[in-house]
């Protein structure tokens, strides 16, 4: 079927056809899981929206901002400093990484047992599926894992590749390696836009960025309410697309969506009836289009309240500290900022089974989902602890670990059906 | 209704059992294998029996409530659920349920009033389950209904590293062609299912007293080597695959007791 895109898309080398089977596959699947839902904030049209033109409008944009000589820098990661990337007029997005896509041209070059977020990202760039990817200026990768570290290097003969080096413990001299890590990536950043990041175009840059994070911790806040006002599944998708979309545009629809949320809130309206079992999702991030688990959950009776993950509270919880003046202490703050991520990279990682077990008491959760995909040593690996901490709680927890395929899907409703009937009773 | 008549339904992948209570009397149960037609074997096990409700689980579990929807009411439950309240209600105070079925194992762990702490289940892969023995039995050629007791046979241990069953078979080939005993191929092989549900056992727990149930609980060389290699005298229910069929049948009985109906 023809689209006003395909000449974009053409342009922009992607396999027409493959592309056109993905988006196919994409609808329907949104269909099924999105617009099956009852009781649904008007706010989500906005979502809707953008996710129906996240290859198309959005794209669009792209293109005419670099036609206007912006630069479009894409990461995986949200140790990405994205600060610096805005304060010099550089457009920062997340690249796809969360659908099977081009598996078969990934596994020529990546082992079998890969974990799904980093086969994808390879399999849509060989498969010339993602028409992110192929308007980027630079990707910026990162060290978290040894699996991206090491397919980073295979990547980089695809397409332009800078890689940040990430610590993996936070001593003084953890945060030297990271401070020096992320002035060699505003150099970087300084140089392939020509531009100079200055003081105000920084201190611009966080107040934005902090907007976002704020609007989207308004929102986690709201949502805690009995009974629940909306649909895990829907804030999942909020956070996913806030990797995409334009940070002020976003920004202002998910105030707006918010507003609307409060007035459910004092309605005590819920998206599903008050005695609902109420469960957190914890572990690896979940990149659009990975719906599958949160479906599963929310098609077995419960609710679920909250996304302790990447695509969730970790990119939001903390925000950049405004007050500094110069460029070396706005930098500082960023500096310290992100080494506040409590990822699964870093050892020991004892904020996170705080963090983990704080969440599960503010938003009421009778029990954690912890999502680990499959291959992926820190979250699996972490799981135990995490179980742990959770046990201390008397918070029952219940480990999956899983990928992009659909074929496990009734052995995991069987499993999550279990836990909803055992946290219930 | 005074006494309702309720229909416990394990949809299994390798079988289907049925018990139907009255008043909380077992008054009838049957069994037959699910073949690749599953509703019609649920059809058949229902024929002239008339029931009040339907508890149905196992894997099968939504298919026959869709395909019965407005005949007969029927609720679902999983297998945890179903097995939980079979095993408390057949031996009360038991505090770790393990089941081998078909194709997958699980491990249970009850609080003293019968209520799920914890549980785990096989991943996606059979490995570990009945399907394993069913195969590896066709492979040394013994039926499958004897082969716990011809692997008790065995003079020596030996260790089948393999857990996938394609790979298990070719080792089991490879120790023929040296020259092995089968029985102590078989023993092996045992050991195998044994090891792998152990350390099942140890994340989920393994506080006595122990219920075995599942197909696999009728197979004496594995239910030797739990007891051996956990050190506690196991509880293996006169009928071990009726477990979750009984489970299913009670949860619909506590249904109409507690008027949620």
């Amino acid at each position: 079927m023809a689209t006003p895109h395909d000449e974009m898309w053409e342009k922009l080398n992607l396999d027409l056809e493959g592309h056109a089977g993905l988006l196919e596959v994409l609808g329907k699947f949104y269909g099924d899981i999105y617009m099956s839902q009852s009781g649904r904030l008007k706010g989500m049209e906005y979502l809707d929206f953008v996710l129906s033109e996240v290859h198309g409008l959005r794209i669009k944009e792209l293109q005419d901002a670099k036609a206007q000589g912006k630069k479009i820098i894409g990461t995986f990661c949200v140790f990405v400093p994205e600060e610096i990337v805005l304060a010099a007029n550089a457009v920062q997005v997340g690249l796809c990484a969360g659908a099977e896509a081009g598996t078969e041209s990934a596994e020529k070059i990546l082992p079998r047992n890969t974990c799904a977020l980093i086969k994808s990202f390879v399999g849509f760039k060989l498969s010339r599926l993602c028409p992110y990817i192929e308007s980027c200026d630079l990707v910026v990768g990162e060290t978290t894992c040894d699996g991206k570290k090491k397919a980073y290097e295979i990547f980089e003969e695809y397409t332009p590749v800078y890689v940040m080096e990430i610590p993996q413990m936070k001593n003084a001299c953890d945060r030297d390696l990271w401070k020096s890590e992320v002035y060699r990536f505003k150099d970087k950043i300084e140089e392939i836009t020509g531009r100079k990041i200055t003081a105000q175009s920084l201190k611009e840059a966080i107040q934005t960025l902090n907007a976002r994070r704020r609007a989207l911790q308004r929102l986690n806040t709201l949502r805690a309410a009995v009974p629940t006002p909306i649909s895990g599944r829907d804030v999942l998708l909020i956070n996913q697309v806030s990797f995409y979309d334009d940070p002020v545009r976003f920004t202002a629809s998910i105030n707006k969506l918010c507003d609307e949320i409060e007035t459910r809130v004092k309605a005590k309206e819920g998206v599903v009836p008050e005695g609902t079992p109420r469960l957190m999702l914890s572990g690896c991030p979940m990149a659009i289009p990975n719906w599958k688990l949160p479906f599963v959950i929310e098609s077995s009776g419960a609710v679920v309240v909250g996304e302790e993950s990447c695509i969730g509270t970790r990119n939001i919880r903390d925000l950049v500290e405004e007050k500094g003046e110069t460029v070396e202490e706005l930098l500082d703050a960023v500096i310290d900022r992100y080494m506040r991520i409590d990822c699964a990279c870093f050892t020991p990682n004892t904020e996170r089974m705080e963090h983990i077990v704080s969440m599960a008491k503010e938003l009421k959760a009778q029990g954690v989902i912890h999502f680990a995909l499959n291959f992926c040593q820190p979250y699996t690996i972490e799981a135990f602890k995490v179980n742990r901490a959770l046990d201390q709680a008397q918070i029952p927890m219940l480990s999956i670990e899983t990928d992009y395929s659909m074929e496990d899907v009734e052995q995991l409703k069987t499993r999550v059906e279990a836990f909803v009937e055992m946290v219930k009773n | 209704m005074d006494k309702p008549i309720i229909a416990g339904i394990d949809i299994g992948s390798r079988s289907i059992e049925l018990v139907v209570l009255q008043g909380g009397q077992r008054t009838h149960e049957a069994k037959v294998p699910t073949t690749f037609d599953p509703l019609g074997q649920c059809r058949r096990i229902l024929e002239g029996k008339p029931v009040d409700r339907i508890v149905s689980t196992g894997y099968g579990r939504k298919l026959l409530a869709d395909f019965l929807n407005g005949e007969v009411p029927v609720t679902t439950i999983t297998e945890i659920q179903a097995y939980a309240r079979g095993a408390h209600h057949l031996h009360p105070g038991v505090r770790t349920i393990l089941d081998i079925g078909g194709q997958d194992t699980k491990v249970i762990s009850l609080h003293e009033t019968g209520k799920v702490a914890k549980f785990e289940m096989n991943d996606r892969c059979a490995a570990g389950t009945g399907k394993f023995l069913e195969f590896m039995a066709a492979a040394l050629q013994i039926p499958i209904e004897d082969f716990g007791t011809f692997a008790l046979g065995a003079d020596r241990r030996i260790k089948i590293s393999s857990m996938c069953t394609v790979f298990a078979e070719s080792e089991a080939t490879s120790l023929v062609a040296r020259g092995e005993r089968p029985e102590n191929i078989a023993l092996g092989l045992h050991l195998a299912i044994v090891q792998r549900t152990l350390s099942m056992l140890g994340r989920v727990g393994k506080e006595p007293p122990l219920l075995f149930a599942g197909g696999v609980a009728h197979n004496p060389c594995i239910r030797a080597l739990i007891e051996e290699e956990t050190g506690l005298a196991i509880v293996v229910p006169e009928n071990p695959d009726m477990v979750g069929a009984v489970g299913a049948a009670l949860y619909g009985t506590d249904m109409y007791l507690s008027g949620n109906v």
